[in-house]
């Protein structure tokens, strides 16, 4: 069962987020997971505490994976307090991404709230390693405070980069000098071709149905809004049986799901 | 071609032995029939049946000495093959670091003698959804492989069954090594053999058997004939997986969740119910490392945990979750029904909860509801 054995990783850098949050930088200690695509996961195995899915947030160098993990929980504190030299397991990659190679040639509309933002700082990265590959690149981030901001120095960096960064907060704070409310709001400045675009949307389920909806309402096709689902996930090959949203096994038909498919589905309480 | 088995099931329980193999098969104990290693052919429950009713079941004495004259028990023979503990693997610290081992001990050599049409279907469809997709479930596949199977037809289904109607019996389906139809005469069994593999036809090269003459086999074919005739239970066959997708906000789910205990019963006496969370373990140490898959239950509240809260709060939601994966998006996810009419969870749940009831009454309100949109004449 060698998909269900976590590898061996060892923790080569830890960045502080923000309070409650940190990305790991990790390498394998002798064999390594295949390499993730932007929009898959790993399950992220604490020594002795558990094991919880988490998107990849980025690559670097190779056999290098790079995480992004917010405290709310046992496993995930036991995660965000590994130090550097520690070894946490990874198992996968596993799922379906966001199909980034699908999309050469159009713009891309990425709209992030909270953690959602780490699957598609990948995203980014990725898009940025090769830019001709597509058109403009907008990035919405929405967050609940300043200092809950992910990556605030990359998205500078990226802003310099030529992608269009808009940052909104639910709170502001002393200082603040940009938006307020809801990402939603951003929509209206995205200035992107929404026919000849693809829009990826990760962040609480609320904040994806506004979000999607918006974005078909500008007039992106609803099969190119692409949205990264979270439930419960004991496995991540398909016979848990815990991440089931009606038809679809997300572990398996996600996360990353076409609006026209997530839509219905997540209009049903309780699914 | 047919054979009958000119002596007892002892020959062939021998014969399974004789050929390396563990015999598990139904007995009398404590009350019910249940699966578990035979001894002898003794131990199969000769001359005893069973009444089942939605929240019960007796064993009953018969008036003749069949082997096979009752229907689904308490287990189904999902614990032999998708066990309810596995331990995924242990690791230890070393260093800084740790190291992963899987150690599994050979898995026995079983032979099931005795499993019903639905049993085998179910057992097909565990293997779809832990052997037939990208990742296979090793530790299952392990168990499963070197399993053989004598499969017996019914012919006296019980109050609860409706395989008919879910096409998986009373005649077996494909996949047993061998298949029994058990004739009553003058209250004696015989068996009447048919062979599926070449596993089957060696065992069976060891049992004293002569050809089936087509009288007798038209005899049985006629017994399982007429026992379709008479299935307990009925399950609407058509639409089913359209009703499961249209009726997600009907009123009859808040109805059965008013009876609904959440007690899970009908998870796990269900053949095709797959579902397994994971447990974490560290010794007192803290260098030694241990991962179980345990058997799960979608009737759990944690079950749907996700940090902002469980997304199957009530249990309302967690019973039309169970049914409609069963019976619908099953189809979506496996490619074909859940559900292959034993009726376990009819007579195993506390307060006699049928789900072809249920169906029945979901099919009644969208029939309601279409006559309402046409208007009322
Ligand atoms: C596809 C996917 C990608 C994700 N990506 C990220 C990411 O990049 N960064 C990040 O910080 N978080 C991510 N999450 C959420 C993360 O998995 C949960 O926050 C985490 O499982 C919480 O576990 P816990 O033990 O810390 O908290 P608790 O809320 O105490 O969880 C209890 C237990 O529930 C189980 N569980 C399984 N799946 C989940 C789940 N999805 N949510 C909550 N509990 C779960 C775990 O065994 C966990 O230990 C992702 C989730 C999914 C499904
Ligand atoms: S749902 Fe009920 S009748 Fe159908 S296979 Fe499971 S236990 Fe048997
Ligand atoms: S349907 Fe019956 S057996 Fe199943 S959870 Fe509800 S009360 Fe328990």
């Amino acid at each position: 069962m060698a998909r269900m054995r976590p590898v061996p990783y060892r923790v080569v850098e830890r960045r502080r987020e923000t309070r409650d949050t940190v990305t790991l930088a990790l390498e394998p200690v002798a064999a390594r997971i295949a390499e993730p695509s932007p929009g898959q996961f790993t399950m992220m195995y604490a020594w002795g505490v558990g094991e919880v899915p988490v998107s990849v947030s980025g690559g670097g160098a190779k056999p290098r994976v790079e995480q992004t993990v917010r405290a709310v929980g046992a496993v995930t504190r036991a995660l965000c307090g590994a130090r550097p030299g520690e070894m946490l397991g990874l198992r996968g990659p596993f799922g379906v991404g966001w199909g980034l190679d699908e999309v050469q040639g159009f713009d891309l509309i990425l709209a992030a709230g909270g953690i959602g933002l780490a699957p598609l700082r990948s995203v980014v990265l990725r898009a940025l390693a090769d830019p001709r590959r597509y058109g403009r690149i907008v990035l919405l981030v929405g967050a609940r405070t300043p200092a809950d901001l992910l990556y605030p120095d990359e998205l500078e960096r990226w802003r310099r980069c030529g992608v269009h960064v808009e940052v909104t907060v639910d709170r502001a704070a002393a200082g603040w000098t940009g938006h307020v409310g809801l990402i939603t709001s951003l929509i209206d400045l995205v200035d992107a071709d929404p026919a000849r675009a693809a829009a990826f949307v990760c962040g609480p389920e609320i904040m994806m149905r506004l979000t999607a909806r918006a974005l078909v309402e500008r007039g992106v096709p609803p099969h190119r809004v692409r949205l990264s689902l979270e439930r419960n996930m004991r496995c991540g090959v398909g016979w848990c049986g815990h991440c089931q949203l009606g038809p679809l096994l997300l572990c398996r038909d996600g996360p990353v799901v076409p609006y026209e498919r997530a839509e219905p589905l997540m209009a049903v309480k309780e699914l | 071609m047919a054979k009958l088995m000119t002596t007892g099931l002892s020959a062939l329980y021998d014969a399974l032995r004789r050929a390396g193999y563990t015999v598990i098969g139904p007995t009398v104990r404590d009350g019910a029939i249940v699966l578990d290693e035979l001894r002898s052919a003794d131990d199969l429950p000769v001359g005893w049946g069973v009444t089942l009713a939605p929240g019960g079941y007796r064993v009953r004495r018969r008036d003749d000495q069949a082997a096979f004259g009752h229907s689904a028990g308490p287990q189904s023979w999902k614990p032999f093959l998708h066990q309810p503990r596995v331990k995924l693997w242990e690791a230890d610290r070393v260093g800084d670091g740790f190291e992963v081992r899987e150690e599994r001990p050979e898995p026995p050599r079983y032979a099931f003698l005795g499993v019903r049409p639905c049993d085998l279907r179910a057992i097909e469809i565990q293997d779809r959804v832990l052997m037939g997709g990208r990742h296979t479930d090793s530790a299952y596949a392990a168990r499963r492989e070197g399993v053989f199977i004598v499969a017996v037809d019914c012919t006296e289904p019980g109050e609860t069954c409706f395989c008919a109607s879910m096409g998986t019996g009373p005649k077996s389906g494909p996949g047993y090594d061998l298949a029994l139809t058990e004739l009553i005469d003058d209250g004696s069994p015989r068996y009447v053999v048919e062979v599926g593999s070449e596993a089957g036809s060696a065992v069976l090269a060891e049992v004293p058997t002569e050809e089936a003459d087509e009288d007798l086999q038209a005899c049985a074919r006629a017994e399982v004939a007429a026992a379709a005739e008479h299935m307990g239970r009925e399950m609407p066959a058509l639409g089913l997986r359209d009703l499961m997708a249209e009726s997600l906000d009907y009123a009859r789910w808040d109805e059965v969740a008013s009876r609904c205990l959440s007690c899970g019963n009908c998870t796990m006496v269900c053949p095709t119910c797959f579902c397994t969370t994971v447990e974490d373990t560290t010794d007192l140490t803290g260098e030694h490392a241990e991962r179980w898959q345990l058997w799960d239950s979608c009737f759990d509240l944690g079950f749907s945990h996700l940090h902002g809260g469980d997304v199957r709060s009530s249990p309302k939601s967690r019973y039309r979750q169970w049914l409609t994966h069963k019976l619908g998006t099953w189809h979506d996810q496996f490619g074909s029904s859940g559900c292959v009419g034993c009726g376990r969870c009819i007579v195993w749940c506390p307060v006699g909860i049928d789900l072809t009831e249920e169906v029945a009454a979901l099919q009644a309100e969208r029939d309601q509801r279409a006559s309402g949109e046409r208007g009322a004449p």
